[in-house]
């Protein structure tokens, strides 16, 4: 049996695809974040140090750890465009930023909120605060930059440049705690050692970064459908499916 | 994790206002990005017809 690889890689064929998977993913974030916030707010215990007001962390953390991870993605999408001028690479891109946005603002926002009761300010200029609030405005030029340019294909060659060389900005954000002396703390779960929090705290914590996942995947998706039709306005495909959505 | 009553879960101890804020305004935000999709949306079928 082939595979046939590229079934999926032309906006046609992939746009019913993402509807059907936008709707799917949708549905399993809803589960998980009922899931998540019943751990976090019914069964993880008190925190002896900081009472409830750590409750925020079951939606800081995923957030902040979907804010770089939905740039690595979107910087994926957009080498590939890059390199192999593929049309879909491009859309998913742009499909990806407004979302990884969100996530930046939300992990500031909570950050803030959090950073009052615990630190006794709402905001610090130090490493990770900073870094984080870099990668904000590199989800914003490059929507920016992307929306300032007519044509689709320039647009997405000038936003890949962009969300390439702003990469490196993500490992600077992970590090930051550990390269340089912060008021932010360090990781609490982390792949090299045991994690420092109660296992029902981090149990809310994951499952809440999956409903997060899932969430990303169904925005992302929906918008690249958004993308797909105005791009390819002029197409039989969208013109059929324009007909059918009357 | 028993809060006992209603007014002992939106006080969440004394730290509500941060709680909720971080929660309310994280739920807002992903309902105003699904309505401004669905908007799109509509809008780029109504550009092709």
């Amino acid at each position: 049996m082939s595979i046939n690889w590229f079934k999926y890689s032309s906006p046609q064929t992939f746009f019913p695809l993402a509807g059907r998977l936008a709707l799917g993913f949708g549905a399993l974030a809803v589960l998980a974040c009922a899931a998540g916030l019943y751990l976090g707010f019914f069964v993880a215990p008190t925190d002896a140090q900081q009472g409830e007001s750590y409750r925020i962390i079951f939606i800081h953390v995923p957030a902040a750890w979907m804010s770089m991870f939905l740039y690595v993605v979107m910087a994926f999408w957009a080498g590939l465009g890059l390199a192999f001028n593929t049309r879909l690479s491009g859309m998913m891109a742009s499909a990806i930023a407004p979302t990884g946005a969100l996530f930046t603002f939300i992990a500031l926002w909570t950050g803030s909120l959090w950073g009052k009761p615990a630190w006794g300010t709402w905001w610090v200029w130090d490493a990770r605060l900073t870094s984080e609030l870099i990668l904000l405005f590199l989800y914003f030029g490059f929507m920016a930059l992307q929306a300032a340019i007519d044509d689709p294909r320039r647009a997405d060659k000038a936003g890949a440049l962009l969300a390439l060389v702003g990469v490196v900005n993500v490992p600077i954000i992970y590090f930051s705690v550990k390269w340089w002396n912060t008021l932010h703390q360090g990781a609490s779960v982390s792949l090299t050692k045991a994690p420092t929090m109660a296992a029902t705290m981090l149990a809310g914590m994951l499952v809440m970064s999956f409903a997060f996942w899932f969430y990303s995947i169904a925005a992302v998706l929906l918008r690249a459908r958004c993308i797909m039709l105005e791009r390819e306005r002029s197409s039989d495909w969208a013109a059929q499916y324009a007909r059918g959505a009357a | 994790m028993n809060w006992g009553s209603w007014e002992n879960f939106l006080a969440m101890g004394g730290y509500g206002l941060y709680v909720w804020g971080s929660y309310l305004v994280t739920l807002v935000l992903m309902v105003v990005e699904l309505g401004l999709l669905a908007r799109r949306k509509s809008n780029a079928i109504g550009r092709i017809r």
